[in-house]
């Protein structure tokens, strides 16, 4: 691969992840890290419960302003 | 160099803000106010943040974050900055940074810029930070658990009921500002509609197809959203279908009200959280593209820097610059609804105490440029159509006529001809008395965007901008009226403890219930008071906000104290004597003014003889009992949020006291200091 291309996919790979992570995309692939690296031995939750139950703790505090 | 630098900033600084306070006469280019704006921030953040938070808070870059020490890789998790500040900003970023400045420039664009600068720089960008910070430093408390746990529970409690308040005042405001923003214009209600089956679709696609695949879903949504509004176009070139979405407003506040609530008991995921998805998504690509086009376009300031409205005569709002401006512009200055936000969430993804200067002050100061914008967005506009649009009939008139007629005599020339020229070209019927700031706002953004990406799609501009703060506003009542019932739920549990189960239905649909039937009763009010509602509602929302910053402020300041940081605590102490003062004459003249467009109980009054003597004719006079009514409750209302307020600042001052004099107080409820290790730093 040619440096130029290295270094375009390089950036491009990070403002994806930029963009993940603003969007709380990875959220799920974070908490999967954590719950292997601290609750080994635990199953973790699949995509859809953790989804909906990250929904329900959001939304049980002010989360959003005027 | 650095230091030549920064004197260069200052001097451009002084440059622009002398320019726009001494240009007289003629119009003046919204980069002046720009660079001003621009400069005042980056001054302010570097030097006036970076001593607040090294010598006032005294941020440790060693002492573990609560995302450290309590990481679970949910709530608590260590964030890159850059991404916990997109998120608070997300987060502190609403509708009202945009309404605020587009009212208060009826006094010109003087007044309310300097206040969004100033403001913002010495007070709002403070109490965020120094929120985020003492919560940080209390894994995360609350507002109103801090306010209990270092002042006692005096405060604590007026923390709550003050919380309950404004959620109720806001709502309805911003539910107001819908209604209007949908009045009999069939594109409008058609879009707005739409966005509720996109964000369930959206909620749909999220939990069944593609769980947690929120960025694909949001940008699904976005193209849904905008085909929503072309689509809206194209349903308003068709007779019977127009006929169908040309709603008077109190069939739209009926809508918004059963919105709320079904919004508020149906499970978040179907239709809360995907609409937040969008409305952040929105919000944060509008806001981008504005500041964008402002700089490309740099536009005229048509308005002049002061009008003749200071004295308090003000169609859009009555009351005099002071204490009025304070009060219309509270988000995009000082806003004590970040206090909520600052304390909670954000607290718990902070990685490094440094951060917080970055989160809280850096986030502040972005959304009071968005203020800013909406300064700009409104004061380009010619006056006389600036005053037309936000005038209620009640003021200038009920006909176009008798509306250019009275806004001309001002000496802000404007004609129907103009009028309904504006009108076609933003594919509404009329733009007369279009209240609430989101048209007036609507018609400045589309000016701006389509100068600047091209003039054939103006009518689409303007539905894009008015489906824009649709979104967020509907945004802020679910979540708002959700909020608001899992307090109501908490407190009525003192009274049977079932009612504070959050999960069992009959409690969800009583608590609900109450929560909408409050802010449901200031909005259906609103809508058939011929004055426009926003005149009441508007001040009322901002004494409600600037109370909860003067109670966030009372916390900082008492825990200033308390840490032995006395002579440091005019920081916060300072921004809050300011927000006492404003309120409190604020409160003082809507109650007693004799002036009916301004006081409460001297509106009622004047409406009762009039009732009394037959001057109203038969649909003034059936709703004449509840307007009477309604402005007395307000007067009752501003003076419990005032009662409020002095509760706190005398609690304040005692624990200052009794500090001062080296009695005991409360023990701080700082969690003990961890270093971080080493190798992380």
């Amino acid at each position: 691969m040619s440096p130029i291309r290295y270094l375009v996919r390089r950036r491009m790979r990070a403002f994806v992840r930029l963009l993940r992570a603003l969007s709380r995309d990875d959220a799920y692939e974070r908490y999967l890290q954590h719950a292997r690296t601290v609750h080994t031995g635990q199953v973790p939750m699949s995509r859809r419960e953790f989804y909906l139950s990250e929904q329900e703790r959001k939304w049980s505090g002010i989360s959003r302003c005027c | 160099m650095r230091k030549v630098l920064w004197g260069l900033v200052a001097l451009i600084g002084a440059f622009a803000v002398g320019g726009i306070a001494l240009r007289r006469g003629e119009t003046i280019n919204a980069m002046w106010i720009v660079v001003a704006a621009v400069c005042v921030y980056a001054l302010g953040y570097r030097f006036y943040s970076a001593w607040v938070a090294a010598r006032v808070l005294s941020v440790d870059a060693t002492r573990a974050t609560p995302a450290i020490r309590l990481s679970n890789g949910r709530d608590f998790v260590p964030t890159h900055r850059w991404i916990v500040f997109g998120h608070h900003f997300a987060a502190i970023a609403g509708p009202g940074p945009l309404i605020g400045p587009t009212l208060a420039a009826q006094f010109g664009y003087l007044p309310g810029t300097l206040w969004i600068l100033v403001g913002a720089v010495l007070g709002g960008c403070v109490q965020d930070m120094t929120i985020l910070f003492l919560s940080t430093r209390r894994n995360g408390r609350s507002l109103g658990q801090m306010a209990r746990d270092e002042l006692g529970p005096v405060g604590g409690y007026a923390a709550i009921v003050g919380t309950l308040v404004i959620m109720i005042i806001l709502i309805a405001v911003l539910g107001l500002v819908v209604v209007n923003a949908m009045k009999h214009s069939p594109w409008a209600t058609a879009t707005v509609f739409a966005t509720i089956p996109i964000a369930i679709l959206i909620g749909l696609y999220l939990r069944n197809l593609r769980p947690g695949r929120v960025l694909e879903a949001s940008l699904i949504g976005l193209a849904l959203l905008i085909l929503a509004v072309v689509g809206g176009g194209a349903l308003n070139e068709h007779e019977t279908l127009r006929a169908w979405f040309d709603l008077d407003g109190k069939p739209l506040a009926w809508f918004v009200i059963g919105y709320g609530f079904v919004a508020a008991v149906l499970p978040v995921w179907l239709l809360l959280a995907p609409r937040d998805y969008l409305s952040t998504f929105l919000k944060l690509g509008t806001v981008m593209l504005l500041a964008l086009a402002v700089v490309l376009m740099r536009p005229e300031i048509k308005m002049p820097a002061v009008t003749q409205f200071i004295d308090g005569t003000g169609p859009i709002f009555g009351g005099a610059l002071f204490p009025f401006v304070f009060i219309t512009i509270a988000c995009g200055a000082i806003s004590g609804f970040h206090a909520l936000v600052s304390s909670g969430t954000t607290p718990k993804l902070i990685g490094n105490e440094t951060d917080v200067r970055l989160i809280g002050y850096g986030s502040m100061m972005l959304e009071s440029s968005v203020a800013i914008m909406a300064m700009i967005a409104a004061t380009l506009l010619d006056p006389g159509v600036f005053f037309a649009i936000n005038s209620a009939p009640g003021i200038v008139g009920a006909s176009a006529d008798a509306a250019v007629t009275t806004i001309s005599n001002w000496g802000f020339p404007v004609s129907v001809e103009q009028m309904n020229a504006l009108a076609r070209e933003m594919g509404e019927e009329t733009l007369f008395a279009r209240t609430g700031g989101a048209p007036s706002l609507a018609v400045g953004m589309a000016s701006i965007f389509a100068g600047v990406f091209g003039e054939g799609l103006l009518a689409v501009w303007y539905h894009f901008a008015i489906m824009f703060e649709a979104v967020f506003i509907l945004t802020t009542l679910d979540a708002g009226t959700r909020v608001g019932r899992f307090m109501l739920q908490d407190a009525l549990g003192h009274l049977w403890k079932p009612l504070a189960e959050t999960s069992w239905y009959p409690s969800v649909l009583l608590a609900s219930g109450l929560v909408v039937a409050g802010w449901g009763y200031f909005l259906y009010i609103g809508v058939v008071d011929p004055n426009g509602g926003i005149n009441i509602l508007w001040p009322l929302f901002g004494i409600a906000n600037q109370l909860l910053a003067g109670i966030a402020l009372c916390v900082a300041t008492g825990i200033l104290v308390k840490q032995g940081k006395l002579r440091y605590a005019w920081v916060t102490a300072a921004p809050l004597a300011w927000i006492a003062i404003i309120t409190t004459s604020a409160t003082w003249e809507k109650v007693v003014s004799q002036d009916p467009r301004v006081g409460f109980l001297a509106a009622a009054e004047r409406l009762a003889t009039r009732l009394a003597a037959g001057e109203l004719d038969a649909a003034q006079a059936a709703v004449a009992p509840q307007l009477i009514f309604n402005q007395r409750l307000d007067a009752a209302l501003a003076l419990l949020l005032m009662a409020i307020l002095w509760i706190v600042i005398a609690d304040t001052i005692r624990v200052s006291w009794r500090v001062v004099r080296g009695l005991p107080v409360l023990p701080s409820s700082e969690a003990p200091a961890m270093q971080v290790a080493a190798e992380s730093r």
